[in-house]
This record gives C-alpha cells, structure tokens and sequence, in this order.
C-alpha cells in the first residue's frame, strides 16, 4: 500500500478558532488518521514540513512577513492548499486594523492606549520579532490558493467534507447550511 | 385593474398586470430574481444592477423595465447567475463586510446571496475602505463600512417615512450615506420604528440594543436560501394548479 497522503496545517493571523473546528470533526479523527498523516502542523507539533504534502489547510491571514514566510512555504510543499476561514479568506478581525495606519496602531498598543504602563516609550523592535506588514492580507493576495472554506470557523463537517472530497479526489459540493461566512 | 396580459419568463407563460415591472411579474408566478437596491414597497432604483435579467435577449435590469404584452425574459441564463456573482462578489471587496461581528449576519441580504450563489472567496482583490461610522443617534447607528449604496433608506425615508433623513453625497469611491442633519444622524428625527431603519439589506443602519437577538440557526437565511418564500409560491402553486 502506497503512503498515507500527508496534510499539513498552519495558523498564521487567526485565532487558533479554525484549528479548534478541525479537532470538532469528533470521533471522524480516527477515520481522518487511517486516512492522512499529519506532516508540519500545532496538532502534532511539528515544526518542519517532513514531505511532499497532499493538502495545506491555513488559518488566519499575513499580518508579518512571518506569515508570509509560512505561507510561501506551504504554497511550496502542498500540492492543494486550502484557506480555511474568514481571516485566511479576507484577512477577517486582523484586518480591522487596515483602516488604521500601522504606526498610530503600535502608538495605541504601545504608548498611548489607557491601560499602557511604557515608561520608557519603546515600541517593541527586537530582530527575533517579526516585522508587521504595513497591512493584514488574505492568503490569495500573496500566494495562490486552490479553495477556499468560509465561515468563523467553517463548520467541522464543511472541513471534514472538503478533506474526504480532496483526498478520495471527489467533487466538493457543500449544501447551503455549510457555507456561512460567521 | 385593467387587463391583464402574458409574458414570458423562463419558458413558461405568466400573467402581468399594466404598470408592473418584470421583477413583479416575476415574484408574482413564483420566480426569483436576485435582488439589493428593489424592495417591494420602494419605488425601483436600477442602482445594484443584481436582478439584470435577459429581455428580448437584451440585458436590462428587471425592477425598472416595465412587463409588456409577449417580452421574452429570462432570468438564469449561466452568464447572468455568473454575472449576478460577480457584483456579489465586487460588492463584498469594496466594503468592509466582517461578517463575524456583524449583527445582521443571518439575516443580511448581501450575505444570503453570498450563499445562495455558493460564492466561498470574492475573485477582486479587497479595497479595506476607510469609512466612518456613526453613532450619534441614541437609538440607531450607521456604520458605512457595510453599506452598499443601495438608497433603500434614502427612499424610505423620503417616500414612506416623510423625513429625507439620508441622501448620498460624493461621487464615484467617495459617495457615501450622508444626513439631513449638520451635527451627524442623532441630528435628524428619525426614530428606530422607521421603515428606513427597517429596509437595510446589511448592517450599515441597525438598531441599537438588539444585536444577536435571535439566535444562530434561526435568523432568516440560516436554513433557507433567501429567494425561498417567493419560490414556494410557484411550488404551492403547482401543487394546486389542477383546481385553478
């Protein structure tokens, strides 16, 4: 028999929300592991991608050339990759922070907002920090992205569908009460 | 009324009464034309361009063409429902549309057409407008970021509530909502129960402390597709057709 495809998942500006929504698939995780293996993923905590990776599925849009790192990376390794959810489809709450210029942003985290204690006045710079992007984008604005899976987070059976459809190469087709944009 | 006549929609014959519009021709025998600026108690806008349907084979949006004896219309051809997903689709990019907070969602008719269109990701790149929002009023807010432009709070505020609280100004990116008002919307007299309150079809004009009030999975287009009641229309119709 040949390998188990392997599924790789990221979480760049989201809320771990989605990654919460792949767990609720329940008891299907045990159908989901005769299925696939997990390659570079927070569930089984690998940090390196191991392989060639049938699916990439991302949470969470690029808000740090951190994000655009990862993204780059999975866009590399996966042969289909997946946004899952509002962040990685349209930047989502993240992205509240476009309409604001980035330096007024790190003014009111950091000096200004009324619980902020900064004597010294320094906006966090350290190399090891990733550099904020002047905005939050959504995951098809920096690389190209194969499907995309809405909803805060999509329901686990719209993400459990999309897997089973993607690995056993079946046509997706939700029915309406799996696509929700909330 | 006077005499009534026939026109075509979809193949199928159906009666119009004079001084109707397509859309209403169409509503009345059950089909749904897709819709945002028309609502049945305004008069016609043409702004949203949505319910463009073919007339004759000619493309012409169906809330301001009148029905006329013998038209030939057809409303779902595969270029107008991927016509019809497009300006759904341009209209979420140009916005600020966060469905996850928004306390329309469920019940909002951008949103539901989103769905009924199966549209998962909007093809245009996201504009991130900067939009102000209002909240001055103590009973009801407007928050730009959702509005579409659609003028139904400027008409019904105009035509059924009296007032002409909102007009647009700006032309182009920069037309906006705008108040009968100089100090903002709590300016103006409008009041919560007002129909232009009432007629939004997003989250740009809400009332104030009834956010969430019904709960997920029993907000409006939550189980079925907006388009749904004036569908079963035809289907009651053709259930009971043999006695007619």
């Amino acid at each position: 028999m040949a390998a188990k495809p392997r599924v790789a998942t990221a979480s760049l500006a989201g809320c771990f929300g989605c990654h919460m929504s792949i767990l609720d698939i329940d008891e299907r995780i045990f159908e989901l592991i005769e299925l696939i293996e997990f390659d570079k993923s927070p569930i089984n905590d690998l940090k390196e991608f191991t392989g060639r990776c049938a699916v990439g599925l991302v949470e969470g849009g690029c808000c740090n050339e951190e994000n655009v790192r990862v993204l780059q990376l999975f866009r590399k390794h996966c042969d289909v990759l997946v946004s899952v959810g509002e962040c990685a489809i349209c930047g989502g709450i993240p992205a509240m922070r476009n309409a604001v210029p980035l330096k007024e942003c790190l003014d009111e985290a950091y000096l200004k907002g009324p619980t902020v204690h900064n004597p010294a006045g320094h906006i966090p710079n350290d190399p090891d920090l990733p550099l904020l992007l002047d905005k939050v984008y959504p995951c098809h604005e920096v690389v190209k992205v194969d499907y995309h899976l809405q909803g805060c987070p999509p329901p686990a059976d719209a993400i459990w569908q999309a897997l089973v459809a993607l690995l056993t190469g079946k046509p997706l087709e939700l029915p309406y009460e799996l696509i929700k944009y909330d | 009324m006077s005499k009534t006549f026939t026109l075509t929609i979809d193949n199928t014959a159906v009666k119009a009464e004079p001084g109707w519009t397509i859309l209403q021709a169409a509503d009345a025998a059950g089909v749904y034309i897709p819709r945002l600026c028309g609502h049945k108690d305004l008069v016609p806008h043409g702004s949203c361009r949505v319910c463009t349907v073919l007339v004759n084979g000619r493309p012409q949006s169906a809330c301001t063409t009148p029905a006329t004896p013998g038209m030939v219309v057809d409303t779902a051809t595969d270029e107008l429902k991927e016509h019809r997903k497009r300006l759904i689709e341009m209209l979420f990019v140009e916005g600020n549309h966060f469905c996850m907070f928004c306390e329309r969602s469920g019940g909002c008719e951008l949103q539901a057409l989103g769905y009924r269109f199966g549209m998962l990701s909007p093809r245009y790149p996201y504009q991130f407008p900067v939009r102000e929002v209002d909240a001055s009023h103590p009973d009801v807010m407007v928050d730009r970021n959702r509005c579409i432009l659609c003028g139904r709070c400027v008409r019904a505020s105009r035509d059924l509530d009296g007032r002409s609280a909102f007009q647009f100004v700006g032309r182009g990116p920069e037309k906006r909502i705008a108040f009968n008002a100089a100090d903002g919307l709590g300016g103006t007299d409008i009041e919560a129960a007002d129909r232009a309150v009432e007629v939004c079809p997003v989250g740009a004009i809400l009332r104030k402390r009834e956010g969430y009030r019904v709960p997920i999975g029993q907000r409006p287009y939550d189980r079925d597709p907006i388009g749904s009641d004036i569908e079963a229309k035809a289907a009651a119709a053709a259930g009971a057709g043999e006695e007619d």
